[in-house]
Formats: C-alpha cells, sequence, structure tokens
C-alpha cells in the first residue's frame, strides 16, 4: 500500500557531487536561521504596531520573557513531567500491543482474513469519539489520556506491522523453513528484520498522534499537565503564558520528531535506506 | 458462488462475533454506564432525528470540508512552491519544522483569543490549520522527489512552466499528496469534534458533550457510533477518490511488485 511505502523510501536519489556539499550545507543553515528570524521579527512587528491587536497577539520578546519565568516555577517541571509521562507509558503499550498483535495476526493467512474487515472498519474511528466515555469512567485521572493515546497510536501500529509481515520475502520464509526453523526462531532471524523499517515507521506514526492525543486529553478533559495548563493560562486571560505554553508544547514536538529519527537511524543502521543517506 | 460466501464470512465472521459478544454480555448491564446494546439502539432513532442531523451533524461537516478544502488548496498551492525552489525551503524548513511539529489541538486556546469560539470562523480556521500541515510537507516531499528523468525530458521538450506544472510535476507528487491529505483528513475529524467541545453551540461534539453532561448515556453512545461511522464514511469516500485519481499509480505499482 502506498502510505508505507510512501513514508518508508527517504530521499534514495545517490547525492551528487560530494565536493558542492558542505557550501551548500552552510548555507542551507543560515538560510534556515534568517527563516526563523523573520517569522520571530514578523511577529514582532505585527504586535508592537498594533497591526494586530497585542492583547491577542504579544510581543514575541514577552512570549519568551514569560516562558523564562515558567522555568523557574515548580508547576510547570511537573505538568511537563506528567505530559511526558503519559505519552511515553501510552505510546510503549501501543506499540506493544500493535506488535505482538499485528506478529500473531500477520503470521496466519486465515486470521489476517478473518480480521481484515474488523480492522478496517474499528481503525477510522476518530479516538476523539471516546472522550466522553473517558470521562464518565476515569473523570480527570491519568486513565483518561491513557485510554485515548493507547487506542489512537494502537492502529497506526499495527497496520504498519501488518503491511510488514507480509512484505517478508517468500523465498526467505521458505528457506528458513527447509532448514527447519522453528517459529520462533522465523520470527526473529526472517520476519523480524523485514518488518523492523515497517515498525519504525509505526514508531514515527504513532509518536506523533500519541502527543496530539495526550495533550488533547489534557486541554480538554482536565488531565494533569501542560495541556490542562494551557487552558487555564487561556481562560483566565494570560495571553503570554498561553502563547509560551503552546511554544514549549511545540518544542516537544520537535523533540519527539528528533529522538525518533535518532531511533530510527540507530535500529536501521543495516538498512539501505539509512545507509545510502550516509555514504 | 462458494467463493462468494467464503468471502462474505470472511468479512462479516469477526463483526458478528462481536456484536453478538456485546449483545449478549450486555444484555442484563444495570451498570448505568454500560447499557445495553439493546437499549442503544432504541435511542438510535429518537436520538437522531432528522432535525438534530440537519441542525449537528450537517454543520459539523461542513465546517470540516470547508476546513480541509482550503487546507488542501494552501497546502498544494504553498508546497508545490517551496518544493520547487530549494532557497525557499532551506528559508522555510526549520519553521515548517516547527509548525508541523506542535499539535493541532492546542491552536483551539490561541485561535479563541482572535475570534472567539461561538461561531463558524473560528471552528474553521482551527481545523484548516491542523490540516494544513500534513499537506504542506507531503507536497514538498513529493515534488522535490519527482524522477529526474521526467523533469529533464519536460524541460527538453520545451515545455512551458505551467503545462509542466500540470501534466509533470503535480501528478508526479500526487501520490504523496493523498498521503498527506488521508493523514489531515483524520486529524481534521478529531478537530472539528475538540472545536466543539469548547464553543457552546450545536454541532456533533457539542451534542455528545451534552448527553454526557447530562448523564443520557444511551444517547451519549449512539453519539460516539455515530461519530465511528462518520470516521469510516470518510475513510471510505476518500478511498474512493483515491483509488480513481490514482489508478495508474496503484497499476504501475501492481506491475513492480510482479516483476
Amino acid at each position: 500500500m502506498s502510505p508505507s511505502s510512501a513514508t518508508l523510501t527517504p530521499s534514495s536519489r545517490p547525492r551528487t557531487a560530494t565536493r558542492s556539499r558542505r557550501p551548500r550545507r552552510s548555507r542551507d543553515l543560515w538560510l534556515g536561521v534568517t527563516g526563523v528570524l523573520i517569522v520571530l521579527a514578523g511577529a514582532e512587528t505585527l504586535s508592537r504596531t498594533g497591526i494586530v491587536n497585542p492583547d491577542f497577539l504579544p510581543p514575541v520578546t514577552e512570549m519568551y520573557a514569560s516562558l523564562f519565568e515558567m522555568l523557574g516555577e515548580g508547576w510547570f517541571w511537573e505538568a511537563l513531567w506528567l505530559t511526558v509521562r503519559g505519552w511515553a507509558i501510552g505510546l510503549a503499550a501501543a506499540m506493544a500491543l500493535g506488535i505482538v498483535v499485528g506478529f500473531v495476526i500477520g503470521s496466519s493467512a486465515f486470521l489476517r482474513k478473518f480480521t481484515n474487515s474488523t480492522i478496517e472498519f474499528l481503525r477510522p474511528i476518530p479516538s476523539v469519539a471516546l472522550i466522553p466515555l473517558v470521562i464518565l469512567i476515569f473523570g480527570t485521572q491519568p486513565q483518561s489520556a491513557f485510554v485515548l493515546v493507547v487506542y489512537a497510536a494502537f492502529w497506526q501500529v499495527l497496520v504498519q506491522v501488518l503491511y510488514g509481515v507480509a512484505d517478508v520475502d517468500p523465498v526467505a520464509r521458505d528457506t528458513a523453513r527447509s532448514y527447519q526453523f522453528g517459529p520462533i526462531r522465523i520470527a526473529r532471524s526472517v520476519v523480524y528484520p523485514t518488518a523492523l523499517p515497517y515498525i519504525m515507521t509505526a514508531f514515527r506514526l504513532g509518536a506523533a498522534v500519541a502527543l496530539i492525543l495526550e495533550i488533547t486529553a489534557e486541554l480538554v478533559i482536565g488531565v494533569d499537565g501542560l495541556g490542562r495548563e494551557l487552558g487555564v493560562a487561556q481562560s483566565s486571560g494570560a495571553v503570554p503564558e498561553t502563547y509560551a505554553l503552546v511554544i514549549v508544547i511545540g518544542f516537544i514536538g520537535v523533540a519527539v520528531n528528533l529522538l525518533v529519527r535518532l531511533i530510527e537511524r540507530k535500529a536501521l543502521w543495516w538498512h539501505p535506506s539509512v545507509r545510502s543517506e550516509q555514504s | 458462488m462458494t467463493r462468494y460466501f467464503k468471502q462474505a464470512g470472511y468479512a462479516l465472521g469477526l463483526p458478528v462475533i462481536l456484536l453478538t459478544g456485546w449483545w449478549v454480555a450486555s444484555a442484563g448491564s444495570t451498570n448505568p454506564f454500560w447499557p445495553p446494546l439493546s437499549t442503544i439502539l432504541e435511542a438510535f432513532p429518537t436520538t437522531w432525528t432528522m432535525d438534530r442531523i440537519v441542525g449537528d451533524v450537517f454543520p459539523s461537516l461542513a465546517r470540516l470540508g470547508i476546513g480541509f478544502g482550503i487546507a488542501v488548496v494552501l497546502g498544494i498551492v504553498l508546497g508545490t512552491a517551496i518544493g520547487l525552489s530549494p532557497s525557499l525551503r532551506a528559508l522555510s524548513e526549520p519553521v515548517l519544522e516547527f509548525f508541523r511539529a506542535v499539535p493541532p489541538p492546542v491552536l483551539v486556546p490561541i485561535i479563541a483569543l482572535f475570534a472567539g469560539y461561538t461561531g463558524w470562523l473560528g471552528k474553521i480556521v482551527t481545523i484548516a490549520l491542523g490540516c494544513l500541515w500534513p499537506i504542506l510537507l507531503n507536497t514538498v516531499e513529493g515534488v522535490r522527489g519527482l524522477e529526474p528523468t521526467l523533469t529533464d525530458t519536460a524541460k527538453s521538450y520545451r515545455l512551458s512552466p505551467w503545462r509542466r506544472l500540470v501534466f509533470v510535476i503535480l501528478p508526479g507528487a500526487s501520490p504523496r499528496i493523498f498521503t498527506g491529505a488521508r493523514q489531515s483528513l483524520s486529524i481534521g475529524v478529531i478537530l472539528m469534534v475538540i472545536s466543539e467541545l469548547f464553543g457552546a453551540n450545536r454541532g456533533l461534539g457539542a451534542a455528545i458533550v451534552q448527553f454526557q453532561r447530562t448523564f443520557a448515556i444511551p444517547q451519549m453512545w449512539t453519539g460516539v457510533i455515530v461519530l465511528g461511522l462518520i470516521g469510516v464514511l470518510l475513510a471510505t469516500l476518500f478511498k474512493l477518490v483515491e483509488n480513481r485519481m490514482l489508478a495508474w499509480y496503484v497499476g504501475q505499482r501492481q506491475i513492480e511488485r510482479g516483476a
């Protein structure tokens, strides 16, 4: 299917002319910094000159002032910790569940056919549909966020793992069988390496979705964490603080993306898609 | 004939088992949060009347459609421009990287500052902004990843820039654009619901939360089911459009796989 393959193959085009690479890269870096500065300066000017009402968009410098103020306060670190913890636990549970279920279903043609319609039906159900339900059952406890995160991330993982297991080279599988590998050994040394790139894709998609749902649960339901602080700041009219929290949450998102990319590169160092990037 | 029966059996087997399981397990339920499935189904026709569909479901879907449409147009236009110009790409990459990483629901409080949250505007802007990034970034990647032979051929045949755009670049990038649009659609549905949890006016999300606050539990369950059905319906619709517009691509991939 298209989603996996499209997201899987990072520019496999060979890099041209290694000589011109370094100046190019430093030029790109400077352009990137310039871009960031343009956006920051633009927002600052819009607000200072009053083109946009500063009550709605405070100057960027004020946002950062309020951000640094927050860094010194205990509640901020506690909320940050709760958000990251909720995200990590939910994602880990969804990954574990998705991989195990995916391997089991994927290794049997019967189970694949039998569950296909159900998976296709349950997958697009938006996890926010569960919000009223988890409010009734768990209220503002962290379990509410956990259920939403796991539900949302699980399908992403499961579907990718199923693609991955289905992608195993039949010749390799038959070879392993004729060498009388047991099912566990086949899973470990034939299926797993094929499925690993897909599992990494699943990890990337799942990590982003898990963060979205964790923040949503905090913002909408009131589970403790940065999202809740954001809602409180906004409704109490603390505008610079609202923006500061949005910036922090954005940086968490950036950090998550970087972390995922790092793990991907570490786990797939042998895979052509990563090797061609480095050579 | 038997083949069709077999396929139907595979497709319907598990859903039937699950639904029967739910029906039996919940049959005598006195737990207020888990009403019997029969009660939920009985509440269905009285809850989702014509009035409610027109007053709550249609506006929600209309807002989703408008927001998603804006995001598709903006995403493709900006994405193509950024994808075609290496300097523009280098200039905007860190900024885009940041905006992509911001979980879309945090836009809600910010947009609430500007537009308030009772009208349509704030909700549409939320949906459009949330849906924009996946489409934009995938368009950039799609335009960048074009086969160099294709672009070189177009150039050597002296196709005008406009024709190159319409006949080479956009079709070449379309598989990636669809990948982005599919991610965006599911984010759009999430934002459609969330945006209505804040503004106190009508809409699908608002209705469901209303049921939950008034402890109308069977009605709330029907709402959860309706939301699920809408999600499934939209995904099916999207797949139909995608299969039609990307028929050439699906065929090409099948040939590549077979070879």
